[in-house]
Formats: C-alpha cells, sequence, structure tokens
C-alpha cells in the first residue's frame, strides 16, 4: 500500500513534467541545427535568455508578446476541453482586432475609458462571432470545426486586406499614390495605458485576470462543467440531459471571443493602428498559432497558461537577440515552437499509459476508491 | 472595362493560368486524400510544402537541374511524411496537433534555411511549357490544356492513377479498409501501421512535389512563407471533394480559376475589389460542407489512432 502510494506520486510528478522534457528535447534539437548552422549553441542560447530576461525592458518586452499567447491560450483551453480542435485563432485575432479598431476610430467624441471598454468588447464579440459561426457550423451541420476553422482565417485576412486597402484605409494615405494599407492611428486618450516606462501595456494585467476567471469558469460554473462533460464524452452527456450541441458551439464562442480580444489588445495596447502586408501573420506574428502551443504546454489549464506563454514570449522575444548574437535567425524559434507541439502530443502515450495503470492499481485496491483523472479529454474517453 | 474580360484571348488566358495554378493544390490534395482514406489527418501540409518548396528551390539553383531539385523535394517531403506517420501512428498522438507543430516546423525550418543559405529572394528558371504536337495547335483548347509544364502534366495525370489505385487494387481496398474498419483489416492480416506509413509517407512525398511546382514551375523564387495557406486549402478540398480524387480536382480547380481571375482583374485594371473575390472560393467551400457533410460520410477511422484490443 504504502509502496504504491510512493509510485503513484512519482508518475504524477513525472506526467506533470513531461512538457519541460517535450521542450527540453525540442532545445536539444534546436542546439544540433545551431551546430549545423556553425554557431555556438551554448551563446546562442545566452544571447535568447538574456534577450528575453536579461534586462527590465526585455522582460517588459516579454511580457507583451507573452499577453496575445495567453489570450489566445486560454480559448484553446476552453475549446480543447470541450473537444473542440480550434485553429482558427488567426482569423479570430484578425476580426476582433478590427472590430476593435473600429469603434476607436469610430466613437471618437467619447471619454476615453468608455471607448476602451467598449474597443475591447467589441474585439470580444467579434472573435466570438468568428469562432461561434464555426461552432454553429459543427453542432449544427457537422462541418469539421479544424476545416471551418482554417477557412474563416482565410475569410478573414481577406476581410482584413478589403477594409485597410477601402473602407477603413487612413484618411491621409487615400490621398498618396503609395496607398499604404492601413488604418488611422487610434487618438492617444483611446490606447491601454502603459503600466510602466516600458511598452508593457493593461493588457497582460488584463489577461492574467481573465486566466483567473477562465479557471473558476472551467471549474467552478456549470457552464464549465457541461463544457468539460461535454469534451470527455458528448454521449454520456446526452444521457446525463445536457444539451451537447449548445456547448459545443459556446466552446468555440468562447474560444473565438478570447482570441478576438487578443487581437484587440494587440491594436490598443502596441501597434494603435491596423497594417496589413496581405498575411495573416503580418498582423497576429502568427500568436492564433503559438497560443496553441502554450495552451498545450500549460496542459490546457489556464493558470498553467500563464508561465508557459510567459516561456514562449521569451523565446520569441529573444530570438532576435539571439539573432544578432551568432547570425541565426529567430525563425529558428517558430520550428522549435512546432517541434514542442510535436514532442507534447507524442509524449502523451506515456502520460495515458501510465494513468491506465493508475487506474487500474486503484481498481483492485478497492472498487470505491477509482478516481477518474479529468486532466484530457481525449485520454479517458467512454468506449462507445 | 469590364467588357474587356470577356474578350476570348483573355479568356483564354484566365483558363490557362488556371489550370496552371491548380497543380499545387492537386499534389498536395491527392496525397492528403491517401493519408485521409486510411484514417490520418494530416494538416502539416502546408510545412511540409514549404520546406519542399525550398529544397527544390536551393538545390535547382545550386546544381542547375530541375529534376534534382524534384527529387529534393521529394525526399525532404518524404522524411516529414515519415516523423508524421511515426508521431501518428506508433505514438498516437492526436492527429490535427501534431499536424500544427509539423506545420510551425516546417514554416520555421523553411524561413531559416532560407535567410541563411540564400538571404535574398533569387530566381531561377523554372521548367518551360511543352507544347505537345498537334493538339497545342488547336486554337484555344491548345494554349489551355496542351501548352503547359510537365508538372502540370502530371499533376492531372494523377487524378485517375490515384482513382484507379484507391478503387481498383489490392492496395486501394486495403488502404480504405483502415481507414474505414482498423480492427477488422487487421484481423484480416492488412497490417494497419504498415498501411497508414505508406499513405502519409506518399502524402508527404506529394506536398513536397506540391511545393517543387510553386518554386521551380509556376513562381521560380522561393520566399518566406510562400505558400501561404495553401496547405491549409488542400487539405479542405479532401473534405470538398468527398475523399475522392474527381471530386479533389473539381475543387482545385475551383480555387484556381477564381484565382487565375483575380490576377486577370488586378492585370487589366479593372477596379472591382479582387480581395472579395478571393474570398469567394472559402465560402463557396464552407457552403459545399454544409450541403454535403451531412449526406457524404468520410473515413469512419479518420483522425482515430489504432490500438490493438488487448
Amino acid at each position: 500500500m504504502k509502496k504504491r502510494f510512493r509510485t503513484d506520486w512519482v508518475s504524477r510528478v513525472f506526467d506533470a513534467l513531461l512538457p519541460l522534457f517535450a521542450t527540453l528535447a525540442a532545445l536539444i534539437v534546436g542546439a544540433v541545427m545551431l551546430l549545423l548552422l556553425k554557431a555556438n549553441p551554448i551563446q546562442a542560447y545566452q544571447a535568447l535568455w538574456d534577450g528575453a530576461f536579461g534586462s527590465s525592458n526585455a522582460f517588459a518586452e516579454t511580457l507583451v508578446k507573452a499577453t496575445p499567447l495567453l489570450l489566445v491560450g486560454l480559448g484553446i483551453c476552453i475549446a480543447f476541453r470541450g473537444d473542440v480542435i480550434n485553429i482558427g485563432g488567426e482569423g479570430q485575432m484578425i476580426v476582433g482586432a478590427l472590430s476593435a479598431t473600429w469603434v476607436g476610430l469610430t466613437l471618437t467624441a467619447w471619454p476615453g475609458w468608455v471607448v476602451i471598454t467598449l474597443s475591447l468588447l467589441a474585439g470580444f464579440l467579434g472573435g466570438a462571432i468568428w469562432g461561434g459561426i464555426a461552432g454553429y457550423l459543427k453542432a449544427y451541420f457537422k462541418v469539421n470545426e479544424i476545416l471551418s476553422t482554417v477557412m474563416m482565417n482565410a475569410i478573414a485576412v481577406q476581410l482584413m486586406n478589403f477594409l485597410l486597402r477601402g473602407p477603413m484605409i487612413d484618411p491621409s494615405q487615400a490621398e498618396l499614390a503609395s496607398k499604404i494599407p492601413q488604418t488611422a492611428r487610434l487618438l492617444e486618450l483611446f490606447r491601454l495605458p502603459r503600466l510602466a516606462p516600458t511598452r508593457l501595456h493593461l493588457g497582460a494585467l488584463i489577461a492574467v485576470a481573465l486566466a483567473i476567471l477562465v479557471y473558476i469558469l472551467l471549474w467552478r460554473t456549470t457552464l464549465g462543467y457541461r463544457i468539460r462533460a461535454v469534451g470527455q464524452s458528448p454521449f454520456a452527456s446526452r444521457y446525463a440531459g445536457i444539451k451537447v450541441k449548445r456547448y459545443v458551439v459556446m466552446a468555440l464562442l468562447l474560444s473565438g471571443a478570447f482570441a478576438g480580444l487578443a487581437g484587440a489588445t494587440q491594436v490598443l495596447g502596441v501597434n494603435y493602428r491596423m497594417i496589413t502586408d496581405g498575411s495573416a501573420t503580418g498582423f497576429t506574428g502568427s500568436a492564433g498559432f503559438n497560443g496553441i502551443v502554450a495552451a498545450l504546454f500549460g496542459q490546457l489549464h489556464p493558470i498553467l497558461t500563464i508561465p508557459a506563454s510567459i516561456l514562449f514570449g521569451a523565446l520569441l522575444v529573444g530570438a532576435n537577440q539571439m539573432q544578432r548574437a551568432v547570425q541565426v535567425p529567430s525563425a529558428l524559434v517558430t520550428a522549435l515552437n512546432g517541434l514542442v507541439v510535436v514532442f507534447v502530443v507524442s509524449s502523451e502515450i506515456w502520460r495515458r499509459r501510465r494513468q491506465r495503470r493508475r487506474l487500474a492499481a486503484a481498481g483492485a485496491e478497492s472498487e470505491s476508491a477509482v478516481e477518474a483523472d479529468d486532466d484530457h479529454p481525449k485520454s479517458v474517453k467512454v468506449r462507445a | 472595362m469590364i467588357s474587356e474580360l470577356f474578350t476570348t484571348t483573355v479568356l483564354i488566358g484566365v483558363l490557362a493560368s488556371g489550370i496552371r495554378l491548380a497543380t499545387p493544390y492537386l499534389y498536395a490534395a491527392i496525397g492528403e486524400t491517401f493519408g485521409q482514406r486510411s484514417g490520418v489527418l494530416n494538416l502539416g501540409v502546408e510545412g511540409q510544402m514549404l520546406l519542399g518548396a525550398f529544397a527544390a528551390f536551393y538545390v535547382t539553383l545550386t546544381t542547375g537541374s530541375l529534376w534534382l531539385g524534384v527529387l529534393a523535394a521529394l525526399i525532404v517531403g518524404a522524411l516529414m511524411g515519415l516523423a508524421m506517420a511515426f508521431v501518428t501512428v506508433n505514438l498516437h498522438a492526436q492527429q490535427g496537433i501534431s499536424g500544427i507543430g509539423f506545420y510551425l516546423f516546417g514554416l520555421g525550418l523553411s524561413d531559416l534555411l532560407f535567410q541563411k543559405m540564400l538571404g535574398t529572394v533569387e530566381t531561377v528558371k523554372g521548367f518551360t511549357k511543352i507544347h505537345i504536337p498537334v493538339l497545342s495547335d488547336i486554337p484555344g483548347i491548345g494554349e489551355i490544356f496542351f501548352s503547359q509544364t510537365v508538372l502540370v502534366y502530371l499533376a492531372f495525370a494523377l487524378v485517375p492513377v490515384s482513382w484507379f489505385v484507391l478503387n481498383k487494387t489490392t492496395l486501394g481496398l486495403k488502404i480504405r479498409a483502415v481507414g474505414e474498419n482498423p480492427d477488422a483489416a487487421d484481423s484480416l492480416g492488412v497490417s494497419v501501421a504498415r498501411v497508414r506509413y505508406f499513405t502519409v509517407i506518399l502524402g508527404g512525398t506529394l506536398s513536397g512535389i506540391a511545393g517543387a511546382s510553386l518554386s521551380i514551375a509556376l513562381l521560380n523564387v522561393f520566399q518566406q512563407n510562400m505558400t501561404s495557406g495553401l496547405g491549409f486549402i488542400a487539405v479542405a478540398l479532401v473534405y470538398f471533394g468527398a475523399w475522392r480524387p474527381w471530386g479533389v480536382m473539381a475543387g482545385a480547380l475551383l480555387f484556381s480559376m477564381v484565382n487565375s481571375l483575380q490576377l486577370w482583374i488586378q492585370v487589366l485594371g479593372i477596379p472591382i475589389p479582387s480581395d472579395i473575390a478571393v474570398m469567394m472560393p472559402y465560402i463557396l467551400t464552407i457552403l459545399v460542407l454544409v450541403v454535403t457533410v451531412s449526406r457524404v460520410r468520410g473515413p469512419s477511422a479518420l483522425t482515430k489512432p489504432f490500438e490493438r484490443e488487448a
């Protein structure tokens, strides 16, 4: 009995550390790639660390980059817990940003804090609509959400290009021949206040507060409970009287809303305008995808997603310093992020195996002591 | 100005470049069809294409041989497919998310290699058009169908070949069985793992060639993120075409024709917001999915890892 308790504890800690091992593995592959590119990995990673945490300014930049990752990641926590794969973060960010920008540029005569609140709300709503459409199509027309969110991403990009070249173009650009596709700048009054003499803005605090709220939503409210129940077993949920379709829509809608908010805070807190190079990444910096990385790394737990976002924000910011120090393009970090995702999802197999062993052991010991680990929706799926 | 669009020369131009632009979609989506028919959703197509595009471009630039370029793209694509197969077949990783991981990996690595090994946008002399004797002399038709590069002909030849392989051969039967009911296939002695390895590596190979068709046949340059979402659309086309090669081809042509039209609208300077036009095929795809999904059923085991019952 005592022995089993000990191994149980060890295996749980091991499970919790799996993402760290995955990152370590990715960094080792990265080191090999650096060596192949004839750069010193230690020097490169040192520069990366300094670039991300070396000064208060660097750390502030890291937090600025972490903010959209956290917001997108919170949405991903909700969606993936509901067993809905939302890869439309890019599009939802764009629509959220467009809505927020439009509010900021339209209500010019209103008081600052009212417009800021309304802009953020518009971003939240814009993203919610964009994600909600995919949710509705999944729930009521069985359209695979991976596909619809990909399509909605592409549509959002074209919508952005159209609006920034036409109806929303900066009036001063409209008169020039160059016609740079960008909006006018937001009034100073309508920007998110800065927190320190750096670029760190209020959005970071909002994101952290929302992380706590999402935690409460998922584990302390009926809505969250139902979303998770549907994620674990839509079959059993239906028998329990849960309207499964409604919660599929809610999961994608909320997920999109957080991504939309991420887009809004980028405009209100960092860029103060929207500008397009024709692609999604040009605006989002791939935060719609990297947010997934952060959430997975945080084991789809909103609170753990906070440090995870900071880690990936740090990688993105530090990459620039690394580029200067050892002349290796910062794109290396994008590749490493991809590897982290692959390694994290691959390592799930060991976690599942041990979980099964734990359940079997618990079941063998006493029938009543069966405990269900609700960490992962996919892993303990009831066989229908 | 709109009337300019309806002259025969412009119409032929739109159709000819539409056929040409369909190539990358075709290679990638046909490859993805094989994977999905066996039960593996590979979302990393975009990453495979980018690495294939870079490999083809770089090898062609340094060796001067276009076919070595294609070979390089093929190998790189196959390796990416191998990695995807290992992760999804042996490690049972969630397919959608591992695909995103491979996408980010390909996006980052191709960008990294581009900056490190090329530095600036260069051009190569890509595949030239092959005018098929007699047929290419037919007015209109000749220019549209029979004056294309070899990669275009191969892409379209791939459609009936894949249809034949999937529907008329033992291999095709095994692929479909593994995608529909892996337990049954397994009990009949078909190796689920081997079939899935085959299809996912084949898919990767074709995605690599899809990338090559961009970088050494269509555009003859390499740039960061030059596929800009094309690989994701290829995945959607498989659903659009209801997992059938001919349906996939119809979808590919829809996207490429709209793109072609939009390019010609820009060339002719017609003041139609082209962004809205480009949006149309995406909206149409969603609508097609809405209409067909409830009637057309995909492979039952799609996205489900196979594990023998203990």
